[in-house]
């Protein structure tokens, strides 16, 4: 308890006295995790659309794999990126290793499957008489489409902030993909457990407290904006 | 002038028929109604006419231009037409929006839709919603909402199905006073949908009676209500005094229909030995103490089995006895007389009175073949 305390103290004094390396670890966290969930929607939210709207063979079989990879680990993301941009990968001429695009690489696969999946969910959620409606209304196809996910978007939020809390707190993909460095791919889970290795407990819980600070803040601006729109 | 017109239309679900062999013609700026009970295909018809749907066989033709079929451009039709829902449908965003919604996927400039919605507002009595989120509204004003959205851009045909079924009577009236309206000042053509046959009645210029997928009469009200077509329409227009005969004799025009034992005479040409339905509308019977000394054809003596008070009006039940087996059920008739006479007649169970129809008043159609 008094190590919880000390560190609830320390992280106030830490955002207070805004600690540069503690701002910048902060910031590039914020930074590759929007990045992530920015890239995954644009890809996630019209793939969740497709699947919802057409009607094929094995439809259902894609839905359910797509379910199977929310829990997906993130280590087995970060082998498998890894494998793709390490010198010898088919994709090791960019250079990408150890850089801030490979963690955004890494955590934008994490985050495919929720995305997809909980858009395919949200989609699913809207009244069948919409669509009708839409369409009855005059509205194109596409047009009668964005009406259906815009009438989804409280959902879809929910999936993009829950898609961002996975990409900001998960360490595997951005330690094996990011390596750490100070300065240059350290962010707060890589930093937290470096501290915690080197024993400094009361450094890695403010550090954690600052993470969750972060996920709590965006996920109040986005739930104000969600109202206001 | 025809506005919209289907020929042989047919609707399935998988092996299932939904709509069979529609033929309807519906005349610009009419109010036309189609009723029919619940699961005859209102909806179905409603959503083929208004192009949601893809019938399996047959056409539309909206304005002379057939507007079915692989070749033909469904999103410019379909912006002619606009249709309003049971359930009040309204999108998750404010009632401007939603009532903007359909000049906006067309592109129409912002000046023009705020003036349009502003006048809707006001016309459908929500003025002062604009803001309101849509989904927080009543059901009666979310269909209003509906309606308002419906007509902003100004369809040549509305589609209307049920849209009162879940409304109070207050909610009810101001959207069929907002219909109304837009049919008089617009010259809207107005197909609506109803299970509700005093609603059919009140609204229709013209109206369809649709049973069990098919569309058996069309006509106005009045030849729908007072002449319909067979028994089920006469069951489901709520006909009382329903009875199953044969014709006895013809002659000149007129049948003598034997029903329960009694003779009853009809203005038919149907021949004799002819298996015939016969309904007589409850108003059209006139009870006396002494029975009448007229010119209608038809004067039963009969024992009144019970009265019924409902407002100004009176239901008598008689019977009026079996002469055939004795087993047979007897002939009983429905009445319908004003609290007045039923005073001045003293009508109480048990008492012997005189049941005088006029052979007009009797309408006769062949029994189809499966007896009921």
């Amino acid at each position: 308890m008094q190590e919880l305390w000390q560190a609830l103290v320390q992280a106030v004094q830490l955002i207070a006295r805004l600690d540069s390396e503690v701002v910048e670890i902060s910031l590039r966290s914020l930074y590759v995790s929007a990045a992530s969930i920015v890239i995954a929607a644009l890809f996630c939210v019209p793939i969740g659309g497709l699947i919802h709207f057409h009607e094929f063979k094995g439809k259902k079989v894609l839905i359910n794999v797509i379910q199977t990879f929310y829990s997906i680990p993130t280590v087995v993301v970060g082998l498998f990126v890894f494998l793709f941009i390490s010198r010898a990968g088919p994709l090791g001429g960019l250079e990408l290793l150890f850089t801030p695009g490979a963690i955004i690489i890494g955590q934008v696969i994490l985050i495919l499957p929720i995305l997809t999946g909980m858009t395919i969910s949200a989609l699913n959620g809207v009244d069948k008489s919409i669509k009708d409606t839409a369409l009855s209304m005059g509205a194109t196809g596409t047009q009668a489409i964005w009406t259906i996910i815009s009438e989804a978007r409280f959902a879809v939020v929910g999936a993009l902030i829950l898609g961002f809390g996975r990409a900001i707190s998960e360490v595997g993909a951005a330690l094996m993909l990011g390596g750490n460095i100070r300065g240059y791919t350290r962010v707060l889970t890589t930093a937290i457990s470096l501290e915690t290795q080197r024993g400094d407990l009361v450094l890695s819980l403010a550090l954690g407290i600052i993470l969750i600070g972060i996920a709590m803040v965006v996920s109040v601006i986005m739930n104000v904006l969600l109202q206001r729109y | 002038m025809t506005i919209l017109r289907t020929v042989n239309l047919e609707q399935r679900a998988g092996s299932i028929s939904l709509l069979r062999n529609i033929n309807l013609e519906v005349k610009r700026g009419e109010v036309f109604v189609i009723i029919g009970p619940t699961g005859a295909g209102k909806t179905t018809l409603l959503r083929l006419l208004d192009l949601l749907d893809t019938p399996c066989a047959g056409d539309i033709y909206f304005d002379g231009r057939k507007i079915t079929g692989p070749a033909v451009n469904v999103m410019e039709a379909r912006r002619s037409l606009a249709m309003v829902f049971q359930k009040p449908v309204v999108f998750n965003s404010t009632v401007y929006d939603n009532i903007a919604y359909p000049l906006k996927v067309r592109g129409v400039n912002n000046s023009v839709i705020r003036s349009r919605v502003e006048e809707l507002l006001d016309t459908c009595g929500l003025s002062g919603f604009a803001k309101r989120r849509a989904r927080t509204l009543s059901g009666g004003e979310a269909q209003r909402v509906a309606l308002a959205r419906a007509v902003i851009s100004s369809p040549a045909i509305l589609f209307m199905d049920e849209p009162t079924a879940n409304l109070d009577t207050a909610s009810v009236k101001a959207i069929e006073d907002l219909l109304a309206d837009f049919n008089r000042r617009n010259n809207l053509t107005v197909i609506l949908t109803t299970h509700d046959l005093q609603q059919g009645q009140r609204l229709a210029q013209r109206a369809g009676v649709l049973m069990q997928g098919e569309l058996v009469q069309a006509g106005t009200p009045q030849e729908i209500f007072r002449s319909p077509g067979d028994i089920r329409i006469a069951r489901f227009v709520g006909m009382k005094n329903i009875l199953r005969g044969i014709v006895a004799r013809q002659g000149s025009g007129m049948a003598a229909i034997e029903v329960k034992g009694r003779v009853i005479e009809a203005v038919s040409e149907l021949p004799a030995g002819t298996a015939v339905d016969i309904y007589i509308r409850p108003e059209e019977i006139v009870l006396s103490l002494q029975g009448l000394q007229g010119s209608a054809r038809n004067k039963l003596a009969a024992t009144v089995m019970s009265v019924s008070l409902d407002g100004p009006l009176c239901t008598v039940v008689l019977d009026g006895g079996y002469t055939g087996a004795p087993e047979g059920t007897p002939l009983r008739l429905e009445a319908l007389v004003t609290a007045i006479s039923a005073g001045e007649l003293a009508l109480r169970p048990g008492q012997q009175i005189y049941a005088t129809i006029k052979a007009t008043a009797v309408k006769v159609l062949p029994a189809p073949h499966s007896a009921d």
